[in-house]
């Protein structure tokens, strides 16, 4: 009941945001018996960031693949300012759990490598990977390889090549799992930081309530077996203050704590 | 390896077998026939086949090994053919060739190219195959071409595997010339082995037996250090 109060409220919001990803009917099948998606609708709006939060099993990794044309869906379709997608875009970047980097290529070129694919003569391209670099906390590691970065530093690469190509949409397929938790908040810390320098709209898998609610406008509790949309949910935490602020808000811990009464019933 | 050839001095001396010379003469044999001259001439006689050889089995097993790698219908194909190649005991094959070929380079450049070939082959096929999906799903995302995955992802990723492949391809050219050179006509670095044992000039035999381990061995050696000059700078960079 609640759900569907909270569901209809976020339509009509998202009607007088200008939605510039929209997935419509998405459903995604792998093989016969698995079904990963059920008839997904949602739609997000232009500069805000959006998590995908549900626990493992209910394909929000698949979803956010789907939305980067990725993969293709079984049904339904995406779309992104105006246009159906059938593959990856120039206004879509994506950020990947591994980080993706090439263990053959210095940070400065792994940065560049989006620039680099569209054909971007080398100078240009590094002067604007520098600047992203920058921007990402690593200058001074220019010439590193990734296998001298930590985790959290490899990550900062990945986000660095997919701000450099200047698409409006960033995807991050959970980001921060494979980074340890000091790195994990300062990195948290640092994407607010950039979110308001870069004006982007982001889409954020995570299975962490704690993170979701950290960053997030807007919430889509995905259900398991097949994925479907559960609930949506706005935080509306006040992130002016100093992060430790944040995390002890009380609007930031009750939505915490409502979350995970809304998942407990799909642990294991 | 001054351990070793103290061992073998040591070896020698007891002596274990009369067909067992120590070392030191047999670093005098490898003197005295690199000054008359049949050391060094049948290095030459014998490095024709085998570079021959090497080149062949290099190319064709890249080319089909990444295309085997890259395409469904070049696995289904070739792989089945290159594994019983690596499977079966391709010296056996040796006789055969020299029926079909004679006992001349074609032979033995023959004998080179099908003992290195598959497994050059095969391990660029599961380079390839190994390469990281999500580096290529990287690739793809970032709106690079076919062309741009294969050249900028996936070889630079499979180098690594595909070189390994080379070393044992090389390795395996070395004995199928040998081989070719035993069995076919005694030509070569297997000319002179036949030809010392026959009248029991041990030293010269192990001399040439120890010369072209060692020259193997270099060979492959210097392969990884032109793998890593050209495909791997992280590499060199951490070793420097």
């Amino acid at each position: 009941m609640t759900a569907a109060v909270r569901m209809l409220r976020e339509t009509t919001k998202s009607d007088t945001a200008q939605p510039i990803v929209e997935v419509r009917h998405i459903s995604k099948r792998y093989g016969s018996s698995v079904e990963a998606l059920r008839d997904i609708n949602l739609t997000f709006p232009t500069g805000q960031l959006t998590s995908l939060l549900g626990p493992s099993g209910c394909g929000k990794t698949t979803l956010l693949k789907i939305i980067a044309g990725l993969l293709e869906p079984t049904g339904g379709e995406v779309v992104v300012k105006g246009k159906t997608v059938t593959g990856p875009g120039p206004e879509r970047a994506f950020v990947f759990q591994d980080f993706a980097l090439m263990p053959w290529a210095s940070v400065l070129r792994n940065a560049a490598f989006g620039l680099e694919l569209q054909g971007i003569d080398k100078k240009k391209r590094e002067e604007t990977a520098r600047h992203y670099i920058n921007q990402v906390g690593l200058s001074g590691f220019e010439n590193r390889y990734p296998h001298e970065l930590s985790g959290g530093m490899r990550q900062r690469v990945g986000l660095a090549r997919a701000l450099a190509v200047n698409a409006d949409v960033l995807l991050l397929d959970e980001p921060f799992s494979a980074v340890d938790e000091q790195n994990r908040r300062k990195f948290q810390e640092d994407l607010l930081r950039l979110r308001e320098v870069e004006r982007k709209t982001l889409i954020f898998v995570t299975h962490s309530i704690e993170e979701a609610v950290y960053l997030s406008d807007r919430i889509v509790l995905l259900s398991p077996r097949p994925g479907r949309v559960s609930e949506i949910i706005e935080p509306h935490v006040d992130r002016s203050g100093p992060p430790d602020l944040i995390r002890r808000n009380p609007a930031y811990l009750d939505t915490v704590e409502e979350i995970w009464h809304g998942l407990r019933d799909y642990a294991d | 390896m001054v351990l070793f050839c103290l061992a073998w001095e040591v070896a020698g001396r007891i002596p274990i077998n009369v067909a067992f010379p120590p070392f030191s003469d047999v670093v005098a044999a490898f003197g005295r026939m690199v000054a008359d001259g049949s050391l060094p001439s049948a290095f030459l006689i014998t490095l024709q086949p085998l570079v021959i050889g090497l080149v062949v089995a290099t190319v064709i097993g890249i080319v089909m090994g990444v295309g085997m790698g890259l395409r469904d219908e070049l696995e289904w194909a070739g792989v089945p053919v290159f594994v019983v190649m690596q499977a079966a005991p391709m010296a056996a094959l040796i006789p055969l060739i020299t029926y079909v070929y004679g006992i001349g380079l074609t032979a033995k450049v023959l004998a080179v190219v099908i003992l290195a070939l598959p497994v050059i082959a095969l391990n660029g096929y599961k380079a390839v195959r190994n390469v990281s999906p999500s580096l290529r799903a990287m690739c793809r995302s970032f709106l690079g071409n076919r062309r741009q995955e294969i050249f900028k992802i996936v070889l630079p990723d499979a180098s690594p595997m595909i070189f390994a492949g080379l070393r044992l391809g090389i390795s395996a050219g070395f004995v199928g010339v040998v081989l070719a050179e035993l069995l076919i006509t005694p030509t070569g670095i297997g000319d002179l082995i036949t030809y010392h044992r026959s009248i029991a000039d041990y030293a010269e035999m192990y001399a040439v037996i120890a010369t072209i381990i060692l020259f193997s061995a270099v060979t492959v050696g210097l392969l990884e250090r032109v793998e890593i000059a050209l495909f791997r700078p992280e590499k060199k960079e951490h070793s420097a």
